[in-house]
């Protein structure tokens, strides 16, 4: 079943068409990556899809529903959660109070326990749950804005550029993680510009140029596809 | 003593340029904007109260609670009515309209109250007034409950902002809009909240300070909304403790200046002041230096 429909969008920044109808979809537990060169806008889509910015034309649909018209601050209520680029973690509050932020659409009662259960996966952040998230390093940045985005419990975990600026080693710890939350059966969306570790975690890609989808298909046949490899893998 | 007592009147001005700066400062901090209109809510609170003891003849805690309330309503449909709709226009347009609504709470305040200065009434002349060095000081029951309202107001506001969850989703708000809303929070409503805060603490300052200061005008509100923002200013725009801060040195500052310098330059040694610490410290007393975005 479809748990994403993107239908024929096109989005706008005033008078810049920056997404020019790019359709797509992404199925239960699948993890399906967009890749694409600075620009090409991958971001743009993201920020759509969670209510941000809105399409002039087309259709988004989650779970078979038109999401057009609903609020930014109901997406994480409907089941999706973006950790967006840039990481835009709470700076001035706690490691655990940018948790608890994250928990904002889920019953009280409920924090306390999703908080340990989110501190087993990034044991570095519990050590720091008092610090404040902007003296963090960079890593433990986006360790903190993926947890933040986990809180939610969503079935739909969009992810943009979460390697952005890591060391290899981090790099590899942030796959494995995207990795475990894929089997315990969370839908993935992620956005890289490093293609090739996107494209050798995800079932199906998406490649984005200039605000159009120039190729699709499977992640491991656009992995050893001739235009990508020149194009995205530098080979 | 002259000095203490000039302090203790310091203090109690300040205090109250620091419960109406707290109102320029939350509403800036999360809404991103300067609400000029801040001043004339005070003037708003300060008539109703007015009306509620002279006219309705309710009791002075009851005129507290009926200012708060209505000025609590009147800042909501302020922000929801003539903000709202601004939220993605340039901040030109916003200040513009802001000091439009301004002109528009003292014409209509006009058109109700008239122009002629209304006495307000002494109801906080009975409280007790402490003596302290054998009569030497004198502090007024007034400027005692000016003190202490500051004080609790600050510790309640402080509490709020750190431990509720309203609380803590303004402070999201305040750092980054649309990660808020990635959070689940909804913006308008935090924003409207945080002018019904503002216009609430509008109002008691409104009635304190024409409990200290009797005269009631269309314009009562307009020159302490000025100094109050000078204040928050001077604290650093944004921050609450600032507000504090800002606004109580204001009051003293201005006291001391006119005991001490010169009755007719009180004001103009406030400002002076204002610009003096803005060349050293451009984001005020306790603003956080301006992060250069990446
Ligand atoms: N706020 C904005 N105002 C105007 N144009 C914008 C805005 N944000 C993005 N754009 C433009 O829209 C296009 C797509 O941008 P987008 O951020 O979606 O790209 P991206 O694929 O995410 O790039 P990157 O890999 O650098 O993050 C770009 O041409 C960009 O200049
Ligand atoms: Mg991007």
């Amino acid at each position: 079943m479809s748990m994403l429909e993107i239908n024929d969008i096109h989005v706008f920044y005033g008078a810049i068409h920056a997404i020019k109808g790019v359709s797509f979809e992404v199925r239960e537990h699948e993890i399906v990556t967009l890749i694409g060169a600075n620009g090409a806008g991958k971001s743009t889509i993201l920020n759509t899809i969670a209510g941000l910015l809105r399409p002039r034309s087309g259709q988004v649909l989650f779970e078979g529903r038109n999401i057009n018209a609903v609020p930014a601050s109901r997406m994480v209520g409907l089941g999706m959660a973006l950790c967006p680029e840039g990481r835009r973690i709470f700076q001035q509050m706690s490691v655990r109070e940018n948790l608890e932020m994250g928990g904002y659409s889920r019953p009280a009662a409920e924090i306390a326990g999703s908080i340990e259960d989110v501190f087993q996966r990034f044991p570095r952040l519990k050590e720091r749950e008092k610090q404040i998230a902007g003296t963090l390093s960079g890593g433990e940045q986006q360790m903190l804005a993926m947890a933040r985005a986990l809180m939610s419990r969503p079935k739909l975990m969009m992810l943009d550029e979460p390697s952005m600026g890591l060391a290899p080693i981090l790099v590899e710890q942030i796959f494995d993680i995207i990795r475990e939350l894929h089997a315990a059966g969370t839908t993935i969306l992620l956005v890289e510009q490093n293609a090739q570790m996107a494209l050798s975690i995800a079932d199906r890609a998406y490649v984005l140029e200039t605000g159009r989808i120039s190729m699709s298909g499977e992640a491991k046949a656009l992995l050893v596809d001739d235009n990508v490899r020149k194009a995205y893998l530098g080979s | 003593m002259i000095f203490l007592s000039n302090l203790v009147n310091g203090l109690s001005l300040g205090s109250i340029y620091a419960i109406i700066a707290l109102g320029y400062t939350m509403v800036y901090g999360i809404a991103k904007m300067l609400n000029f209109a801040h001043g004339d809510v005070i003037m708003v609170g300060a008539y109703i109260a007015f009306c509620a003891l002279q006219y309705w003849g309710l009791p002075p805690v009851a005129a507290l609670l009926a200012a708060m309330l209505l000025c609590t309503v009147l800042g909501i449909t302020i922000e929801g009515l003539a903000y709202r709709p601004l939220r993605q226009a340039t901040s030109l347009a916003v200040l513009i309209t802001a000091i439009g609504m301004s002109y528009l709470l003292q014409n209509l305040a006009l058109l109700i109250w008239g122009a002629n200065p209304k006495s307000f009434p002494s109801v906080m002349i009975q409280l007790p007034t402490l003596s302290l060095f054998g009569d030497q000081l004198k502090i007024s029951g007034v400027t005692m409950m000016t003190i202490l309202a500051n004080i609790a107001i600050m510790i309640v506001l402080t509490t709020f902002i750190s431990r509720t969850k309203m609380g803590k989703a303004m402070r999201c708000v305040s750092e980054d809009r649309g990660a808020a809303e990635l959070m689940g929070i909804n913006v308008n409503r935090t924003i409207s909240t945080t002018f019904a805060i503002g216009s609430a603490l509008a109002a008691v300052a409104g009635i304190l300070l024409c409990s200290a200061y009797p005269t009631l005008m269309p314009t009562t509100g307009s020159m302490p909304g000025i100094k109050a923002f000078t204040a928050a200013v001077f604290g650093g725009i944004g921050s609450i403790p600032g507000a504090m801060i800002g606004g109580i040195l204001l009051g003293v500052i201005e006291i001391l200046g006119k005991a001490y310098i010169s009755t007719e330059l009180g004001d103009a040694i406030v400002f002076a002041v204002l610009i003096i610490v803005l060349l050293f410290r451009p984001t005020g007393l306790l603003g956080k230096p301006i992060r250069e975005k990446v």
